[in-house]
């Protein structure tokens, strides 16, 4: 069982704010739901092998990419042709 | 390269489409002025490209995606962005931060999603080609209610460099058409091999579709018609299914048992990967801004909390949950261990069969507002998440209709035979309109 306690904390670990008048619902809703993936617990056995991905790595050469311009131009704060972001301390 | 302009006014009465181009510039090719339709969470350079969310709004790509660049290499000509559930997290699009689309064959219901408004520009007439991505039924869900043909290639065949993430490992973009063949000739121009894209499979599609299907042996898994399947879809599709054994297909009924938590390991799988995924929205790369004068937390959760509606927000909390310590072992090992189940069911059907079939959906589409709880939307994704769990190609092919609405025939097929799948669609198209 989530508690609304809960949701708070996993909201804080995704970085996602939930309002007061929103908690009660998704509460509600992350039980419900948890509560249908209960039945993964009949799944034996466990995978180890990462499944069908496999890794494909290139040779580490230059290759054309995005000019500086391009990769700043949706951003709305730049400062020296550096992303701005709120302080992190 | 000579070069034209076209003019796309479409009277887009559904709210198909979030933007349109025009005129928009095309080329020549195979594909030489033909319109095409694009999902909404597919690169376009110079178009604003959103992903149905607020917090792309005003985002334009500097590139293209590689699918993007293969149709205007063909001449095709990109006629604008189609509406979706924001970041493909829906079946209906209702869940777009841009209002929902209409279906056009009775626009009381939802067109399905979340390529929502790729089949209904399709589906209207607007535009005769467009590109949906499929990550756990998305192209074949509103293919199905809206009565056109949509194919969810097999994983790695068509490069998704450009197609902003959802949910890696189980998307993948394909096309969309009123019939098999234009599908088909979607699916040869946008498949191939795409250095950028490192799970993408040296396969090039170079197809004809045929009729013939004597000596193919149909699979149909007593799952697909079980619990929760409209009894007339059911009815509907049972039919198709014996068209094609009239057209000397042999019909073998089969079991797949891990359909019993089938739909729970993909959901546990998609949310997982959404909450890795979308954590890039910070408000500073792209997107409405965050207040960089507070604190990097706060504005981040502030900026996340606005942009993002409920579902998606919903979403990525359950996902981080579910790979949080204490609580991978319960959800995210299990749903690994349980997609592993999958593909081995596939893979023992596979050596008996050469395609499933059944339903697309379990029931006709749905009326605005009717899968209002998540979990009952979440459930109607039964029968389509499979085919992404295992990564094998899957197509829905108009079949029939309930009560006026649009049933789809689902045909499931091995791991690279598309073409296979194709054919099976093909012959019963072929077979159903002579």
């Amino acid at each position: 069982m989530i508690t609304e306690k809960d949701v708070e904390h996993i909201g804080m670990l995704a970085d996602i704010a939930i309002l007061r008048g929103e908690l009660e619902e998704f509460t509600a809703s992350f039980n419900r739901i948890l509560e249908y993936f209960d039945i993964l617990d009949q799944v034996t056995g466990e995978e180890k092998d990462g499944g069908a991905a496999v890794n494909v790595l290139r040779e580490d050469e230059v290759v054309p990419s995005l000019s500086p311009q391009d990769v700043l131009s949706n951003a709305k704060e730049t400062e020296d042709g550096f992303f701005r972001a709120p302080r992190v301390m | 390269m000579a070069e034209g302009m076209l003019t796309f006014s479409p009277d887009d009465r559904y709210n198909a489409f979030l933007r349109t181009v025009s005129p928009a510039r095309y080329g020549e090719g195979r594909l030489r002025g033909i319109p095409v339709a694009i999902k909404d969470n597919i690169s376009t350079a110079g178009i604003e490209t959103t992903c149905g969310s607020r917090i792309l709004s005003g985002y334009v790509p500097p590139y293209d995606a590689t699918v993007v660049s293969l149709l205007k290499k063909e001449g095709a000509a990109i006629v604008g962005k189609t509406n979706m559930d924001e970041f493909g997290m829906g079946s209906t699009t209702e869940n777009s931060a841009f209002g929902p689309t209409k279906n056009p064959r009775d626009e009381t219901r939802v067109p399905g999603g979340s390529s929502g408004g790729s089949a209904a520009a399709v589906a209207a007439g607007l535009v005769p080609l467009a590109l949906g991505t499929d990550t756990g039924g998305s192209i074949r869900c509103p293919a199905a209610f809206c009565g056109i043909v949509g194919l969810k290639p097999t994983y790695g065949r068509v490069s998704r460099y450009g197609l902003v993430a959802y949910a890696n490992s189980l998307e993948q973009i394909g096309p969309m058409a009123a019939d098999v063949a234009h599908a088909n000739l979607l699916m040869s121009v946008i498949a191939g091999h795409d250095p950028k894209d490192s799970t993408s499979l040296d396969a090039p599609y170079s197809h004809t579709p045929s009729m013939e299907i004597r000596g193919t042996r149909i699979g149909v898994p007593e799952e697909f018609f079980g619990e929760g399947v409209d009894p007339r879809v059911a009815s509907v599709v049972w039919d198709a299914i014996s068209l094609l054994e009239r057209k000397g297909a042999e019909i073998i009924t089969c079991r797949m048992p891990s359909m019993a938590y089938a739909l729970a390991a993909y959901y546990v799988t998609c949310m997982s990967e959404a909450s890795s995924n979308l954590a890039r929205y910070d408000g500073v790369r792209y997107g409405p801004p965050a207040d960089v004068r507070k604190p990097w937390h706060e504005a981040f959760q502030e900026r996340r909390r606005e942009g993002f509606g409920l579902e998606v927000r919903r979403r990525i909390m359950i996902g981080t949950f579910a790979l949080s310590s204490g609580y991978y072992g319960k959800y995210y090992a299990k749903a690994q261990a349980a997609r592993r189940n999958v593909r081995e069911d596939f893979g023992r059907l596979f050596a008996e069969v050469d395609v499933i079939a059944g339903p697309t959906m379990p029931t006709v589409a749905f009326r605005f507002g009717e899968k209002s709880d998540p979990l009952a939307m979440y459930l109607s994704d039964i029968l389509t998440v499979p085919a992404n769990l295992a990564g094998v190609p899957a197509i829905s092919v108009p079949c029939g209709k309930v009560e006026g609405l649009p049933v789809g025939l689902q045909i499931m097929g091995r791991w690279m035979e598309d073409e296979r799948v194709i054919d099976v669609a093909y012959a019963y198209e072929q077979g159903a309109n002579p």
